[in-house]
């Protein structure tokens, strides 16, 4: 596992954020190497450990908590729909069979909480996610890091060109 | 900017809220500073600490995210002379299901929120303080970090501030979607780096032993801009708005089947029900009338549009008088919403009209409380999925008579037998539609034909 200078550095500014406990860096850290790996390898999970001298298990279960932390790659473009009441009130649900549809995307019947999803290209992922306190402007979506809020049907094609 | 921008309402009074939407407005410490930015700061740098406290105190303001505890007496809580480090995080892991405010604040005025952060550290004492920001706001995350730059390099933030004597560092720290991280003691936990498992309370209330095992003010986001105006306007006059107990403003999110969703900040109690919905929103959807509304977040127990509560006022000249009234005479305070049976809980308010099924919105909520659940007490990890799996096999076909009872006695063995409060708000909402809308579960369970959810145990005996 190479970690690049600009991220190493990164990595110990971060930890300095935590003068009175090391191990509170874990999180910052899953993050900053799930940002740059895609997910977070078993190699990963020690060589935080080792990094912040704690036992690999503390690390893995963090990452097996939260649900944002993922032990697998995604696609290259990954789409969160809300799935919480606002905006499966709004649409929510209709929205994620439509990002399916055209993402070429199977979705299996009858699953009403969808698991992550993936094209067979890699090239798109998807699944629910819990509110994301847009409720006034449901159905809202994340497509990688960037928020999209009453996203209709017909906007699904045009909004997947921007993701390629 | 949001996708929908609406000029505030005649009725809203902005003050957090000022610059949200605000035509020519950047998250910039120059916008701000240009606008009177942090001269709320300066002037209480130049207060004792216990002065703002007891402002905070006279404020009569409440906590803005969920618990409605008083701001002041949490504060009151740090010991005179404390000898331990103390800390203070912002909680801004908004994630209650129908609440949408902090994120307008945190991605579009940081700096008012770092400000009154500010202010909040040096009244408590607190040299190192966390922003709490969920994992779902990557964006906001980045807006924070860059506003707490800029107020570094003004001296706002860092050693010997405005050279006062006074050091604070702020960091950012980013959750990464779990809900239970806004309790505050699973949210410590987690700046711990250990699982956010709520701790039990007593001994381990934050102000005693929050972080680190160090004394603790966990705030809301919202609360902790209050604080700032509160310094501006002096907590005498700041608690002439609003009514008494229910002071100040409050940013009231309402989504759903209304016309206007959106957010809106009102005088706390300055609205009812019914002008909030018909007057402030435009009304249901046409064609449609109202059927439900969960009025502080989805761990609110929901209202049904033709309840009638019997309810006591206190009359200026001390007596009290009882009377009768419908949902959209609640007043949308505390007190009022507890009076109801429900609470005002986050803010967030979920309509729905009389198009919904009453199942498959609880259902949803299910979904939302089973996937949540931390799984640390066994009567919220098992009761919170067992009652997800009930709603499911009713709006699938497979639900039995009894099960409307089965989910009742299910919520009423997590509510109260949990270490933190998951357990009360996971239990709610099954304990209230249940009992608000029971003829549309057994109408479900009567389409199956299954009069038992229990299997004919052939052992027995």
């Amino acid at each position: 596992m190479e970690i690049p200078q600009a991220l190493a550095d990164h990595i110990d500014e971060v930890i300095s954020h935590y003068p009175v406990s090391k191990r509170s860096a874990t999180l910052p850290l899953l993050h900053l190497l799930q940002e740059h790996f895609g997910y977070i390898s078993e190699e990963a999970i020690t060589w935080v450990a080792t990094k912040l001298e704690l036992e690999p298990i503390n690390v893995l279960e963090l990452v097996t908590f939260y649900p944002m932390l993922r032990q697998h790659p995604v696609g290259k473009h990954h789409i969160r729909v809300c799935r919480t009441l606002s905006c499966a009130l709004g649409g929510g649900y209709a929205l994620l069979d439509t990002f399916c549809k055209h993402a070429n995307i199977e979705k299996p019947d009858g699953q009403h909480h969808a698991h992550l999803l993936k094209s067979a290209d890699g090239k798109y992922s998807v699944e629910f996610v819990e509110c994301l306190a847009s409720c006034g402007t449901a159905p809202v979506c994340m497509i990688n890091d960037d928020f999209y809020e009453a996203v209709s049907e017909d906007s699904v094609p045009e909004l997947l060109k921007k993701y390629q | 900017m949001p996708a929908i921008v609406r000029t505030p309402h005649p009725r809203e009074r902005r003050i957090v809220f000022k610059n949200v939407d605000r035509e020519g407005w950047t998250t910039d410490i120059d916008c701000y500073l240009k606008d009177g930015g942090y001269e709320e700061l300066k002037k209480a740098l130049k207060m004792q600490p216990l002065e703002i406290v007891n402002e905070v105190k006279a404020s009569g303001v409440r906590g803005r995210g969920g618990a409605g505890f008083p701001t002041g007496a949490k504060w009151g809580f740090i010991r005179p002379g404390e000898t331990k480090p103390i800390y203070l995080i912002c909680n801004a892991d908004e994630a209650e299901p129908g609440t949408f405010k902090d994120r307008y604040i945190i991605h579009q005025d940081p700096h008012q929120l770092l400000e009154g952060m500010i202010i909040s550290c040096y009244a408590v004492n607190a040299r190192l303080a966390y922003i709490y920001i969920r994992g779902e706001f990557p964006l906001g995350a980045k807006i924070v970090e860059q506003a707490i730059k800029e107020a570094k390099e003004h001296g706002f933030i860092g050693k010997n501030i405005l050279g006062t004597g006074f050091d604070l560092e702020i960091y950012v720290h980013r959750g990464a979607g779990a809900y239970i991280c806004g309790e505050e003691t699973g949210l410590i936990e987690s700046i711990e780096g250990k699982r956010p498992y709520p701790r039990i309370k007593p001994p381990y209330f934050p102000a005693a032993l929050g972080l680190y095992m160090s004394p603790t003010i966990v705030n809301n986001v919202e609360t902790l801009c209050d604080v700032k105006h509160i310094i501006k306007m002096g907590g005498a006059e700041y608690a002439k708005i609003g009514r008494p107990n229910n002071t100040g403003t409050r940013i009231l999110c309402v989504s759903g089947d209304v016309q206007k969703p959106g957010y809106y900040e009102l005088e706390v109690g300055g609205v009812t029900l019914g002008e909030l919905i018909y007057d402030i929103c435009g009304g249901i959807r046409p064609g449609h009338k109202l059927k439900a509304v969960i009025p502080g977040g989805s761990s609110a127990k929901v209202l049904r549009a033709d309840e009638r509560y019997k309810i006591k006022t206190k009359q200026p000249d001390g007596t009290t008088v009882e009377e009768e009234i419908g949902i959209d005479d609640i007043r949308m305070d505390f007190d009022s919403l507890a009076t109801v049976g429900s609470m005002a809980g986050s803010g967030g308010v979920i309509v729905m009209d009389d198009s919904r099924d009453m199942v498959w919105a609880l259902n949803n909520i299910n979904q939302f409380y089973g996937h949540e659940s931390c799984g640390q007490c066994t009567p919220c990890r098992e009761g919170s999925l067992w009652m997800q799996k009930i709603t499911t096999r009713l709006l699938d076909g497979g639900g039995a008579d009894d099960d409307a009872d089965m989910l009742k006695s299910v919520a009423d063995r997590i509510a109260g037998r949990t270490i933190c409060a998951f357990g009360e708000a996971c239990a709610w909402p099954t304990q209230s539609f249940v009992a608000k809308f029971r003829d549309e579960f057994l109408a479900y369970a009567s389409k199956n034909g299954n009069t038992s959810s229990k299997p004919e145990n052939k052992h027995q005996g």
